[in-house]
């Protein structure tokens, strides 16, 4: 059942919000222990938000466009008093002392925080087997990885845990579990949306987004989670352009990029459903023509140099004083690379590491400043490309979802699980990922609409055409 | 890239930095691990970035200010509480120089 469908019969009073939260609670009860989506599931607190959701409703009042609609929180979005862990041991047991800004607009809309999911430790991955709290699994195949580092909150969504849930996407963290679970998923432009309370990765790179299991929903989602914040100060001015009403629009006369450099290192049988993906939006009017973004093919190693720099100075608060973990020693820096070697994972300590060393005297401008160039280029050819398209489309992931283990022994290996969604960090571009089929292992395929500084609600016209042309 | 090759102890040095306590067996995984990646990095040395401005951020924002006028902060004691160990108000850490009192 939708968002939309839920808040509308609970706003009419056709169906009680507690009512939808016992439903919600009880297909998490019946397959939560073999999937593992949620670090927490806030059974008690959900109850008590939907109770106060329908005596709202009883006295004539309107909750709002997400009346009673539970929707799962990516664990590294600060909820006051309540544990936020970003999967990792250094943060266990800390309760914020504030709440991120895009759960109280989910919570002044009436929608209903169900739980905290699964990731990453810190958002680093791409399979959600980094998590220090054990891997979450497929819904579609328990064999095979979710997805990361936001595979807790697509499981979710792809479970029927909630029909909405949020993630943070700082190189594709967002769309590729989408893709990996068969959902809708969305990052916006860098600084559409608030990230006030959410834990910090790569500043520069991080972004919020929804999770949803059609575009219409993710659509809702998106419309009220954006919009300025002066609490996050790369919030970017002004009231956001609403995409809802853009999703009827059609897409004749849109022009769309293939992008050739997309298109090396993917699955032929994802390739397929991109070019089925093509073809679709021009049998509903698009114009399609093959694009060149040459520098995205530098994009990972860039990527990798950037996230892990900004990284490596974001994380450098985990020290053992002010919150979480700590591992005493005789004196205070011993304590802080005790508490520090203790309460990190491999793939974090890995890229604190990597950024350390791509920042330390002697090496900055080979590796960082280099990186910060290639972005330059990468966000000039994307401008280039955007003279002549409106949006461009490739695969989101470079395969369907891949089994456990597989690509845990070779960092290299997982990282290029990033290949496509990774340029649209770089460059601050709004990018979604919708599903659009499925591999010859009967697995989804998303396919990866990407768009302009802003141009949202173009993305999610053509999104809108993808997922009709499927029905 | 045409720097040194990574040494092990290099790699200790970083993790000095980034002040994380490893044992030798963790610096060499790290060290091969390290080298892999970064030798996968040299690709971006066949491009022509003379001229070319870095982009630290996607959103060309400068100097955001607010109003100077007092807002809402976070309660001491909440804040407190969350830390491993606090005394008068205060964060309390193991001794920075020289011997416990």
């Amino acid at each position: 059942m939708t968002a939309r469908t839920i808040a509308g019969d609970v706003r009419a009073g056709r169906r009680s919000a507690r009512d939808v939260v016992e439903e919600h609670l009880a297909r998490i009860a019946e397959r939560e222990p073999e999937l593992h989506a949620f670090n927490l599931v806030l059974a008690d607190e959900a109850r008590a938000a939907a109770d106060e959701i329908d005596r709202r409703v009883r006295a004539g009042d309107d909750p709002g466009p997400l009346a009673g609609v539970p929707v799962a929180l990516k664990d590294n979005l600060c909820t006051r008093g309540i544990p936020t862990t970003c999967s990792s041991r250094i943060l266990e047991g800390w309760r914020p002392p504030y709440t991120a800004t895009v759960v109280e607009r989910i919570a002044a809309a009436g929608g209903v925080a169900i739980g905290k999911t699964n990731l990453d430790e810190f958002a680093m991955g791409s399979s959600t087997e980094n998590s220090a709290f054990g891997p979450t699994r497929n819904p579609l195949d328990p064999s095979r990885v979710p997805g990361g580092s936001s595979g807790g909150s697509a499981a979710a969504v792809a479970a029927g845990f909630a029909p909405l849930a949020l993630g943070s996407d700082t190189g594709g963290s967002i769309r590729q579990p989408a893709a990996l679970c068969g959902v809708v998923g969305v990052k916006p432009t860098y600084g559409a949306v608030s990230r006030y309370g959410l834990v910090a990765f790569a500043s520069s790179l991080d972004q919020i987004g929804p999770f949803a299991a059609d575009v219409a929903d993710a659509a809702l989602l998106y419309d009220l989670i954006a919009g300025h914040d002066p609490k996050d100060s790369t919030s970017i001015p002004g009231a956001a352009r609403a995409v809802t009403p853009a999703l009827g629009q059609g897409v004749a006369g849109l022009r769309v990029g293939m992008v050739r450099e997309m298109r090396e290192g993917i699955d032929a049988d994802v390739l397929a459903r991109v070019d089925a993906a093509a073809a679709a939006l021009e049998h509903a009017g698009a114009s399609v023509e093959e694009v060149s973004v040459p520098a995205a093919t530098y994009g990972l190693t860039a990527y990798y140099l950037i996230a892990p720099a900004e990284a490596s100075s974001n994380l450098s608060r985990y020290d053992g004083v002010r919150y979480g973990l700590r591992v005493d020693a005789a004196d205070t820096t011993q304590m802080m690379a005790a508490t520090r070697a203790a309460g990190f994972g491999e793939e974090v300590r890995r890229r604190i590491m990597l950024g350390t060393y791509a920042l330390s005297a002697g090496y900055y401008d080979a590796y960082y400043g280099k990186a910060l160039k290639v972005r330059r280029l990468i966000a000039r050819d994307f401008d280039a490309a955007y003279q002549r398209v409106d949006l461009l489309l490739s695969a989101t992931s470079p395969s369907t979802a891949f089994a456990f283990g597989a690509k845990t022994a070779n960092p290299l290996a997982m990282y290029l699980s990033d290949v496509c969604t990774i340029p649209s960090n770089l460059a601050g571009h709004p990018a979604m990922s919708v599903p659009f089929g499925v591999g010859d292992d009967g697995l989804p395929v998303g396919v990866q609409l990407l768009a302009p500084t802003l141009e949202e609600a173009t993305m999610f016209r053509a999104a809108a055409a993808l997922e009709e042309a499927m029905r | 890239m045409s720097e040194p090759r990574l040494s092990t102890d290099d790699v200790a040095h970083v993790a000095w930095l980034a002040r994380l306590a490893l044992t030798p067996e963790q610096i060499e995984v790290a060290h091969g691990q390290l080298l892999g990646v970064l030798e996968h990095f040299a690709d971006i040395d066949a491009l022509d970035l003379d001229g070319v401005e870095p982009m630290t951020q996607p959103y060309p924002l400068q100097n955001v200010l607010r109003d100077d006028v007092v807002g809402e902060c976070l309660d001491r004691d909440e804040v407190l509480a969350a830390a491993p160990a606090a005394v008068d108000g205060r964060f309390r850490v193991p001794p920075i120089l020289g011997e416990a009192p």
